[in-house]
């Protein structure tokens, strides 16, 4: 039982990440119809950046007290700024001047971008190429106990987090005039544009909020594990990546709800798996997942079906 | 159909000619070009050496990435036994050049600078990796170009069974898992164990089997195995499932990085037994699991403690050199150096097949982690040490003979 309640928690924990970097995948996709490679590396750029931040503020290293709420926020708001600004600068500068080429130019692109900023992360100047320390932001001690589950500070932090950005999220989309503009580029960007609807400006901001989640996620991480992050162009970020990537692509990718959901989901499988199969096939059952769903309903589960005019 | 026959016939059979005029070609041709390169097979000898000047050696290592400690220390100990044998007149009256290139902890990118060692630089010999994997990745290519490959500090038993060309100066796995089951069964008197080790790794997952054949034949229970790869860094659930069966100890043959998170996660998951690894686990970043990795140990070459002349000698040049202990990866990598320098200057020649025979017949190097003898299987028998860890520095706890 307490196997199965550990599982359950860890799972939706992680899933909350997934979830996080997913929304990022689905709402470019939604917009733009095309899946951002680079997006992340904009995660692991959010970890970075909240290791970096919080050293210029001199704040969480090993050995020193935690720090007062209010500035584990200010990190979490700078590193979201500063991805957001790095998401910004991606779209302008590679993406935006695409916007007419054929749709596989654009997604090369990804992958060049997201080569670029793998290996600038790792100079000298930026990161460095060696692993470094995630610093101490939340107190990282057990809140309380439910039959055997350690439920501690940084998990309910990192639920708490993820559920109050998808919360916003929802309400930008669905509450917002600027929403309701984002949801008109995402039909049709053609007509939205004849209605008045600035969509270059759309999609920059969708880009700049996408990006900002992958960033709020890469903190989010780094409180959640602490330890030791590995360098900017380690396949771990890849692969999380994949996986969020995954995650967007069963709930239905483009569709906001079922990124979440698909972030959950493949939390929960991947820990059930590991827990209860082996663990040798970790990243088997997401991949597997994937096609059972691109097979049985390749709209993913939320997703709706829709009909290529030719 | 008959003349499509003939047509096809035809075609292989002048396919057949032309790969044959091929293989005579490469065969003639100096420098080594084919040749065997199959296991144990013999391999080409290759003739990089030009008789005068500089005796160029090449080594390659992860001087950044995840494993970066593995190849800074090793470099630092090979650049320091180079200084130090040129001041001494270098070898055969020439001066030693190193040219050390960085994988970034990759395999695929062992394999691109090894090769271009071996053909840009033409070195004589190559030393490294670390990592089995990487050191799995360079050596059939130093076998099929005929230039000796010493690893310093790779223990799968795998390296060295690629061809005749290659060598190490350090134990392997099968005696490593051995020695950590004894630890655990004799010295802790440990009976129930579970391991969790990187099925990515052939240094980790080779080692985690050596150890629960091990662990059984002294009659322990292995309770689960777990395994993680190269991309995870969430091991909750592999801890969870370890945790549910209430061990005495985890066995984790990994590497630092790794070892490090693992420990921390395990401790908040409330898992407070033992944890017990193997030379994977030395490297100075061990310092960042802070308490997590108290009452843990790990099986390794050598001690810094070690009271031994030649131990204390080499760690107090190296403290003037570059300010900090020298780690086992250091004192490997300078053992495997200054065995290659003693090889050289028995060898009839610098070629690769004159140098591999008088690295192969080494008998008795006294080097800092031991004496060393290469055996039929070019791997040498050594002692092995048991650290603990204090508060991420490795304290020297018992020494285990073969």
């Amino acid at each position: 039982m307490t196997q199965f309640l550990q599982t359950l928690f860890d799972g939706v924990t992680v899933g909350c990440l997934y979830a996080l970097i997913a929304l990022g995948y689905t709402m470019v996709y939604g917009i733009l119809k095309f899946i951002n490679f680079a997006h992340s590396d904009v995660f692991a750029l959010g970890v970075w950046m909240s290791i970096t931040i919080a050293g210029w503020m001199g704040i969480g290293a090993a050995g020193q007290p935690t720090p007062p709420l209010y500035l584990a926020l200010l990190v979490l708001l700078g590193t979201m700024v500063t991805c957001g600004a790095v998401g910004f600068t991606v779209e302008r500068l590679a993406y935006r001047p695409l916007r007419r080429a054929p749709r596989l130019n654009v997604l090369i692109t990804a992958i060049g971008v997201s080569l670029l900023l793998q290996n600038l992360g790792q100079r000298p100047f930026m990161f460095g190429p060696y692993p470094r320390s995630l610093p101490t932001l939340v107190e990282s001690g057990t809140l309380f106990t439910v039959m055997g589950v350690p439920v501690r500070v940084s998990d309910v932090a990192v639920i708490g987090m993820a559920l109050v950005l998808m919360t916003a999220l929802q309400i930008l989309i669905f509450r917002t005039k600027f929403g309701s503009a984002m949801r008109a580029v995402s039909f049709n960007t053609r007509t939205a544009s004849l209605m008045g609807i600035n969509a270059d400006r759309v999609i920059s901001i969708t880009f700049i909020v996408g990006t900002m989640l992958a960033a709020a996620a890469g903190f989010l991480y780094g409180m959640k594990y602490g330890g030791q992050a590995k360098q900017t162009a380690d396949s771990m970020w890849v692969m999380l990546g994949l996986k969020a990537f995954v995650a967007a692509v069963v709930g239905g990718i483009g569709n906001v709800r079922g990124a979440v959901l698909g972030g959950l989901l493949i939390g929960l499988i991947e820990f059930f798996g590991v827990a209860y199969l082996s663990s040798q096939y970790r990243d088997a059952y997401v991949f597997a997942i994937l096609i059972a769903v691109l097979l049985l309903r390749p709209e993913g589960v939320l997703g709706r079906a829709t009909v290529e005019k030719v | 159909m008959s003349a499509i026959q003939l047509i096809a016939r035809a075609a292989a059979v002048v396919m057949v000619g032309l790969s044959l005029v091929g293989c005579g070609k490469s065969e003639g041709g100096a420098g080594g070009g084919s040749g065997g390169g199959g296991k144990g097979a013999a391999g080409a000898s290759n003739t990089n050496d030009q008789g005068t000047g500089d005796i160029v050696i090449g080594h390659y290592a992860s001087l950044t990435g995840a494993e970066a400690t593995f190849g800074i220390s090793t470099d630092n100990g090979i650049k320091m036994a180079v200084a130090e044998r040129n001041q001494a007149g270098g070898v055969r009256g020439r001066p030693i050049r190193l040219i050390t290139y960085d994988n970034q902890g990759k395999p695929q990118e062992s394999q691109t600078v090894v090769t271009r060692l071996i053909e840009s630089d033409r070195v004589v010999a190559v030393l490294g990796e670390v990592a089995s994997s990487r050191s799995l990745a360079g050596a059939p290519i130093c076998q099929r170009k005929g230039v000796p490959m010493v690893s310093p500090s790779s223990t799968n038993p795998d390296v060295t069974s690629v061809g005749d060309m290659i060598s190490r100066v350090c134990f392997i796995d099968p005696f490593q898992g051995l020695v950590g089951a004894k630890f655990a069964r004799e010295n802790l008197g440990f009976t129930r164990g579970a391991t969790l080790y990187n099925r990515a790794q052939a240094y980790s997952a080779g080692l985690n089997s050596n150890f629960v054949e091990a662990f059984r034949t002294l009659g322990g229970q292995v309770l689960t195995e777990q395994a993680y790869s190269d991309g995870d860094n969430d091991f909750s659930a592999q801890l969870t499932a370890i945790r549910e069966r209430s061990p005495e100890f985890i066995y984790l043959p990994g590497y630092y990085t790794e070892v490090v998170n693992i420990a921390r996660q395990a401790r908040r998951l409330g898992i407070d037994i033992p944890l017990i690894g193997g030379d994977g686990w030395d490297s100075e970043e061990l310092k960042n699991a802070g308490d997590s990795l108290n009452n843990s140990y790990f099986s390794n070459h050598y001690s810094h403690e070690d009271t031994r002349p030649e131990v204390q000698d080499f760690v107090r040049r190296y403290r003037e050199v570059y300010q900090k202990i020298p780690d086992g990866l250091a004192a490997l990598g300078y053992d495997a150096a200054r065995l290659l320098f003693d090889a050289m200057e028995r060898a009839e020649s610098l070629h690769g097949r004159d140098l591999a025979s008088s690295i192969n017949s080494t008998t008795n190097f006294a080097g800092v982690t031991g004496m060393i003898s290469i055996d039929a299987n070019r791997n040498p028998t050594k002692d092995a040490v048991i650290l603990e860890v204090v508060n991420g520095q490795p304290k020297y706890k018992a020494t285990v003979r073969p």
